[in-house]
């Protein structure tokens, strides 16, 4: 992904609306696939991915990519995220042919299963060495759903975070504050995924809607392209005569911003106004300079657009992205792609070069440990190691050579 | 009955036992192998003291025997020595030929083994062996003795195995210790291919392997000289290092896991087995799969080969070997070792048998003590070139003069 791309997509939509594709991945992305309302999202291209059979042909979705293997028997991944990394892997250049001539790639999956947690990362690169911009929506499991689903969620995540341009997360953990004892399985899981619709739903609204000021795909890219940002969202809406300081109070407020921290500790944040035809300057202004309060030092870009159809209605979308700070877990060696491992350093050049950020990136630059497994070398633990061309041949070999015994 | 002057005795400190071989030469220079003696090495680290009193009392056990089945006393021995610390490496020696008549003499012989000698070693490294190899006059090849040749220039080859000068000192000092001398130090990878190759062999080309406790030294000859030496710090404490690594076991056990069930090749028979481990009582502890054992084995003694063949292609002589690969050692007793050194070194593999010398059979015929039996033979050979042994003052100036001087 270097410049030359982006200005050439950029200049390609200047014209049109960026032509969006919008993946479901696994399960949980089928059905967050379902509740996008199809009329609304007129021009978009939904698809379907699963490594389910069954579960994809329940699917409403008008393009389906069926990800099988024989090895599986049509039964899924069971959990696996490595069985799902591998069979998206397999049919890599299907995928990348999946996302051919898109603008913008939306990925929606629930991590912490097989089949999205799996596929989803690979599918973001696909999707990027396609061209596209990727943004990913992804829920994380509840946290009785146990560790290790939760474990697999934040390897994924991580792995998300690396391939795309953009991860829109959700602790699903986070909804319970927001939910009461009465609220059903079915209502909350629907609630959840509302969230993430309402997130793509506020990004696609950005990007179709003429506005009055104007976020252009382009900023989107500024805001997303290369920096692998985790990015807290919010989509709030209110009414009324002091709607502007309502919407302001519930966007800081907003579960998703942990009580405004995440527009804190945010680089760049997003802001777009929706409302009607009464839509005040002074509105638009109260609502910019809490935000701008809340995030700092962030870099702020602004749209503001008028829909006759919200009458009173002010609809307030914010994104704010924070760089990924230093990667949690060292690059896993499972990680397949050097293109990964070459994305830090087209993010410091591009910083570089836009001369924006540099005293950010600076203290960026941690060391992190290989988490290299200690193996005891017994009765050569105090002797003198045994080193031939690097290797200390103390260690047995089996476990040198990675031999499975099983 | 015995003559002092004709008894000659080989020591050998090595990681799993200490070892003496007595042996008597006749006045023709015959050698007869008349007394063995043998302890159970504890003080020793890959061929290295690390415990000089454990070792000080293995080794009168092991002097004790062998002076009781010789009935003689020993007076001095040929030290034995190995360690990782032990490197050979080839250098030519060149010197002008400056007479008259152009007629090499001695003394130019003796100056240009002193050239070839004059090597840039590490301070505190001392040459155990310079081994003359070939002459070349003018550049003429292959020329054994080249006093009273015509020429110019007078060019000479010398295998030089150098060690640590204070590690090599550190085992002298213990001999002496226990009111011994040392008559000469000498490589244990030279001993064992002494004891194993005829001149035949020798001239045909072939590789010595010595896998012992601690260490594995190769020697290569061709041409009737030394070609190349090495010592690797890895032996049969590594396999039983690997094996109670890999199947969980204490080290004992592991080591009689090893002698009872081990195998260089993955047995057809193992595939599958398991046998159980019991303690004193008779109750079963675990079951450890034969087959893993085997596999842990193969890849441990594989991976040796593979060093020892790596080094031989690099200095170039794995064609050289036209007799094939010899194996000693304690190492070699692994049933389907040959099978397996076959197959990494691509050519004829034998268990070597001491050949040559007369005496005790049950001695000659076993392959650890091929070191020893060859420290004796080095003796004999010494002794024949010498003529008479000088006196035993001289004799100890000589040795530590020489020692000393390296």
């Amino acid at each position: 992904m270097n410049h030359e791309t982006e200005i050439s997509a950029a200049a390609a939509t200047e014209s049109s609306a960026p032509s969006v594709r919008i993946f479901g991945v696994g399960n949980a992305g089928a059905t967050l696939l379902g509740a996008l309302d199809g009329t609304e999202f007129a021009g978009a291209q939904f698809a379907a991915i699963n490594t389910d059979a069954a579960a994809l042909a329940a699917s409403s979705a008008p393009v389906k990519i069926n990800l099988e293997s024989k090895l599986l028997r049509g039964l899924g991944t069971g959990g696996d995220p490595d069985r799902g990394r591998a069979l998206a892997e397999e049919q890599f250049s299907l995928l990348k042919s999946a996302c051919e001539g898109a603008n913008v790639v939306f990925i929606l999956a629930g991590l912490g299963g097989g089949a999205g947690s799996g596929i989803s990362p690979v599918l973001a690169r696909a999707a990027r060495e396609a061209g596209a911009l990727v943004l990913a929506f992804v829920t994380l499991p509840f946290d009785c759903e146990g560790n290790r689903r939760e474990a697999q969620a934040q390897t994924a995540l991580e792995h998300l975070k690396r391939a795309a341009d953009g991860v829109v997360c959700l602790p699903s953990q986070k909804i319970f504050k927001l939910i009461d004892d009465n609220t059903s399985l079915i209502e909350t899981f629907r609630f959840t995924g509302g969230f993430l619709v309402e997130g793509v739903r506020g990004v696609w609204q950005l990007l179709t809607r003429p506005g009055l000021i104007q976020v252009h795909f382009s900023d989107l890219c500024t805001l997303l392209r290369d920096r692998h940002a985790e990015n807290a969202f919010a989509f709030v809406e209110a009414a009324g005569p002091g709607r502007a300081r309502e919407a302001v109070e519930k966007i800081i407020a907003h579960p998703l911003f942990d009580d405004g921290r995440a527009l804190a500790e945010s680089d760049a944040v997003l802001v777009s106004l929706l409302a009607g035809k009464d839509l005040t300057m002074s509105e638009v202004g109260r609502v910019m300079e809490q935000v701008k309060r809340q995030c700092g030092h962030a870099q702020i870009i602004m749209g503001a657009a008028v829909d006759a159809a919200l009458k009173e209605k002010l609809c307030v979308t914010v994104i704010a992205a924070r760089q990924n700070a230093a990667p949690s877990g060292a690059p896993s060696r499972s990680e397949p792609s050097a293109a990964h491992a070459s994305a830090p350093m087209h993010r410091d050049v591009a910083a570089f070069r836009s001369g924006s950020r540099p005293r950010r990136l600076a203290n960026k630059l941690i060391q992190t440990q290989l988490p290299l497994s200690i193996v005891s070398k017994g009765r050569f633990d105090k002797s003198e190691p045994t080193k031939h061309n690097g290797e200390d041949l103390d260690v047995p070999t089996f476990l040198r050579r990675g031999v499975p015994l099983n | 009955m015995f003559d002092d002057n004709n008894i000659i005795a080989g020591l050998e400190i090595g990681t799993s036992k200490i070892c003496v071989v007595v042996g008597e030469q006749n006045a023709e220079g015959g050698l007869n192998i008349i007394g063995l003696g043998q302890a159970r090495s504890r003080g020793v680290r890959k061929g290295e003291i690390i415990n000089p009193e454990q070792v000080e009392e293995d080794l009168r056990a092991a002097m004790f025997e062998a002076e009781q089945m010789a009935n003689v006393e020993i007076r001095s021995v040929y030290l034995g020595v190995s360690g990782g610390h032990i490197r050979g490496f080839n250098n030519r020696g060149v010197h002008p030929v400056v007479s008259a008549d152009r007629e090499i003499s001695t003394d130019d012989v003796d100056d240009v083994v002193k050239n070839a000698k004059a090597i840039n070693l590490p301070a505190e490294n001392t040459v155990i062996h310079a081994v003359r190899q070939h002459f070349f006059v003018d550049g003429q090849d292959g020329v054994t003795n080249p006093v009273g040749m015509l020429g110019a220039r007078l060019e000479v080859d010398m295998h030089v195995i150098h060690g640590h000068a204070n590690r090599l000192q550190n085992v002298i000092r213990l001999v002496r210790a226990t009111s011994l001398e040392v008559d000469e130090i000498v490589f244990n990878g030279i001993a064992s291919a002494i004891a194993l190759l005829t001149g035949e062999q020798k001239e045909l080309g072939a590789l010595v392997i010595d896998i012992g406790g601690g260490t594995t030294e190769y020697v290569v000859y061709s041409d009737g000289v030394i070609r190349h030496s090495g010592v690797l710090a890895v032996g049969g404490d590594h396999v039983s290092n690997d094996l109670a690594y890999g199947l969980k076991v204490p080290l004992s056990r592991a080591e009689k896991l090893k002698l009872e069930h081990g195998n260089a090749l993955i047995a057809e028979a193992a595939k599958g087995q398991t046998i159980s481990i019991t303690n004193e009582l008779g109750l079963e502890l675990k079951r450890v799969n034969v087959e893993h054992l085997q596999r842990i084995m193969s890849l441990r003694i594989e991976e040796i080969f593979q060093l020892i063949a790596a080094d031989l292609e690099a200095v170039g002589l794995t064609d050289y070997l036209r007799s094939g690969v010899f194996l000693c050692g304690g190492g070699s007793r692994v049933p389907g070792i040959v099978t397996l050194a076959e197959n990494t070194f691509q050519m004829n593999v034998a268990p070597g048998h001491a050949s040559a010398i007369s005496g005790l059979t049950t001695a000659l015929d076993q392959p650890e003590f091929a070191a020893a039996i060859g420290l004796v033979k080095f003796g004999s050979l010494k002794n024949r070139k010498r003529g008479a042994r000088p006196s035993l003052v001289s004799g100890i100036k000589g040795v530590f003069g020489k020692i000393l001087s390296r």
